[in-house]
């Protein structure tokens, strides 16, 4: 992967970084912010802010709720909103409904310090801004895997058996744990183990689902495998419940996001013992695959297409001067920042190493959603063992040609 | 009160009512017709962070045009309602055809979104109901004999569950039944059973959710029961006495008889209710084990992209239920005012 090589390279270029955004130079214009709530995002939002002045405005909401809000927000004329902060997957409706704005002018007048895999262009033109990273990978305790005597693991296959060891030496009852809620986070789990496998969510050119087949099988195996080595709430555990988990020592091994990484590592929430010896990896591979089983994220930010030219301009300047390389510099450890300034610490470790092990992003494409959607609902009866793998992936199938023939994807 | 004056007393509320109540049902009928256009789709080249993938993506200016051409979408008539996410009828009609035994018809009716939540649904609606109107008079009874000073704080007590906001509620009480939380330690103990999970299975998922909801509604019943005891005339209850009727056997044939009016407006408000159970499932996540039919419309309006069609089909099936369950009891009531009334 490329990106963290010119992360890293850049990173020293950061300490002799100008000032020149000190005031941003706006004459006038609107800014109003909205984004997902967490560190990373409030340093962004809150360098943002530092364009204020007499003639600029600039306030934001950032919620958890986000993505259920952008569209209705940004269908309004003018635009509720003049940029949302967006990923992979909550980008795909605005661009559905050509709610965002093509970027490339604002970049040639005001994007120098934006590098080039910071851009995120559909068709030739730039739509968002990425700034920071995210995936899926292990932490794992070292003390624990050395007490059962097994190494860390670089595939699922030796996360099971490791598992099994420490279980099996009356170590701990339950050791693996990952965000297996049903809903949203089930469904992730499934595609991120589904594309390490390499096999492709759709046939090839058409909205047609294809994961009934031997990969999905697979992926659901593994999972069931994972399920039977996990706590039995395991359907209810989202990431504060995951990362509580960790934090209280109850896991040895947990398939978590990076982003959650920070927390865990810090002196809140757990003691020394815990902290010092958990190791962040690779996610593992899956099934003999080459690359780790796990989807890549990015965060970014999006501008408004219904508002004005000056107050898209102002949003711009503001945005960029949030993730300018002294922001980042300063909150180094709230994420892996693609942006300029980014020293990569030890929480970043399993991000980087998952990306570098050439995993795949999460697929942009405008039915996955609907996918992901079908994938919460419906895998929960077979991790429950009330049936079997292939019926549980021909009813993901119907749910979501249902869905998506409601939808106008499939006819 | 004249016809007329009673019209112009009513008339706010009737607007209010057809402002806010009718012409959203009716909007909502007529989304649930409609499913969204076809989607004009190419295959384009993104580039991001991670390298560069053909990928397809929606034309939004073809798509847009198309869009405000006809801006409902397509009409679908009744197809979105017998879809495989609602009454799937081509599902169970398959399912008939190749049962080999009635339970395996059964299972696979269950294996279909709508129906399991309907039968959650159902169950919640009919075990919950009576048990809060149980539960309701007994607080009541029990309240109406304690001394005057005790009353006030006992009733304050008892009202509490209710104060709390649902969700709020459920939430709490989801962390308390955690395994290592202090109920669910508790059961652990009592029923020695070190793995026993309340969130794990099916059935005590269901139980968790029908006791939650009989906790939290038992104190409307008891408010109005309570209220209702207050007017039991003295004069039948002495009556009874002397003719040595026992407290229970007083209860019986003369309170109960008296608030049996106010029995039906509970199961009235309860029916409706319970049919929307919602709060609990989303804080207990029980989303697994349970589902309601107000949970998919939930479900359909939240994620990336919200369908709004389908939420509006579900929530058609909603206002049908709520009505065929409330049906026995308004002619129940219709009944008695004519009587009344001749």
């Amino acid at each position: 992967m490329n990106f963290f090589k010119t992360t890293a390279a850049s990173a020293a270029i950061v300490l002799i970084g100008s000032t020149a955004y000190a005031d941003c130079g706006l004459s006038g214009g609107n800014v109003n912010i909205l984004g997902n709530e967490f560190g990373a995002i409030q340093a962004l939002v809150a360098g943002a802010k530092e364009c204020a002045n007499g003639s600029v405005t600039v306030e934001s909401n950032l919620t958890t709720e986000h993505r259920d809000i952008q569209v209705a927000a940004m269908t309004a004329n003018p635009a509720q909103y003049t940029a949302a902060i967006v990923a992979n997957s909550s980008i795909v409706p605005l661009l559905n409904e050509g709610l965002v704005r093509p970027l490339d002018d604002l970049i040639a007048k005001h994007g120098a310090g934006i590098k080039k895999n910071q851009m995120i262009s559909i068709d030739g033109k730039v739509m968002a801004i990425a700034f920071m990273a995210n995936a899926q990978h292990l932490f794992v305790r070292q003390d624990i895997l050395d007490q059962a005597g097994v190494a860390v693991p670089t595939s699922y296959e030796e996360v099971v058996t490791a598992g099994q060891a420490i279980k099996d030496a009356g170590i701990m009852e339950h050791p693996f744990a990952m965000n297996s809620k049903t809903g949203w986070n089930l469904g992730e789990e499934f595609v991120n183990m589904y594309i390490g496998t390499g096999a492709d969510f759709f046939k090839p050119g058409t909205a047609e689902p294809a994961i009934n087949n031997e990969s999905g099988v697979l992926a659901l195996n593994t999972l069931k495998a994972l399920a039977d080595l996990s706590n039995p709430d395991f359907l209810t555990f989202d990431s504060n419940a995951t990362q509580a988990l960790w934090e209280a020592g109850d896991v040895a091994i947990g398939q978590l996001w990076g982003s959650r990484a920070t927390g865990m590592l810090d002196d809140e929430g757990s003691n020394e013992a815990i902290v010092s010896n958990t190791i962040l990896v690779s996610a593992p591979t899956v099934g003999g695959g080459e690359t780790p089983a796990s989807t890549l994220w990015w965060d970014g930010f999006t501008i408004a297409t219904n508002i004005s030219d000056e107050d898209a301009e102002a949003t711009f300047v503001a945005m960029v001067n949030g993730m300018r390389p002294e922001v980042v510099a300063a909150n180094n450890d709230e994420a892996v920042w693609l942006a300029d300034g980014f020293t990569p610490g030890p929480a970043a470790a399993g991000v980087f190493a998952t990306a570098s092990g050439g995993a795949r992003p999460y697929p942009m494409i405008p039915f996955m959603g609907l996918l992901h959607s079908a994938l919460g609902d419906e895998l929960s009866d077979f991790l429950q063992g009330n049936e079997s793998a292939e019926q549980a992936l021909s009813d993901v199938e119907a749910a979501y040609t249902a869905a998506a023939k409601e939808q106008g994807f499939l006819q | 009160m004249p016809h007329r004056t009673f019209f112009w007393f009513i008339l706010p509320s009737l607007a209010a009512m057809f402002l806010f109540i009718a012409l959203p049902i009716v909007s909502v009928a007529f989304q649930s017709l409609y499913i969204e256009h076809e989607q004009v789709l190419i295959e384009v080249e993104n580039c991001g962070p991670f390298g560069c993938e053909n990928e397809t993506v929606v034309d939004a200016e073809a798509s847009a045009a198309i869009r405000d051409a006809e801006p409902l979408g397509r009409f679908n008539g009744l197809g979105t309602y017998f879809d495989r996410g609602h009454l799937a009828a081509a599902e169970i009609s398959e399912a008939w055809a190749s049962r080999d035994s009635f339970g395996g018809f059964m299972s696979e009716v269950m294996n279909l979104p709508f129906y399991r939540a309907l039968v959650f649904t159902l169950t919640y609606t009919f075990v919950c109901t009576p048990l809060i109107i149980l539960l309701g008079l007994a607080i009541a009874l029990g309240v109406n004999g304690l001394p005057k000073m005790l009353k006030g704080p006992t009733i304050f007590v008892s009202l509490l569950p209710m104060i709390i906001t649902p969700l709020i509620g459920s939430l709490i009480l989801f962390w308390m039944i955690d395994a290592e939380g202090v109920i669910g330690k508790t059961l652990q103990v009592l029923f020695d059973d070190p793995k026993l999970s309340l969130k794990a299975s099916s059935t005590l998922t269901w139980i968790t959710l029908i006791v939650y909801g009989v906790w939290s509604s038992a104190p409307f019943a008891f408010v109005v029961f309570y209220a209702g005891l207050q007017t039991v005339p003295e004069d039948t209850l002495e009556a009874a006495m002397v003719d040595g009727a026992s407290r229970w056997e007083r209860v019986r044939y003369v309170v109960v008889p008296h608030l049996m009016p106010l029995v039906v407006f509970i199961t009235l408000i309860q029916l409706m209710d319970n049919f929307r159970v919602f709060e609990p499932i989303v804080g207990f996540s029980a989303s697994a084990n349970a589902t309601s039919l107000s949970y998919i419309i939930f479900a359909d309006l939240r994620g990336d992209i919200a369908r709004f069609n389908s939420a509006a089909a579900t929530s058609m099936l909603t206002i049908i239920g709520v009505s065929i369950l409330l049906t026995p009891v308004l002619i129940r009531t219709w009944r008695d005012f004519n009587r009344k009334g001749a």
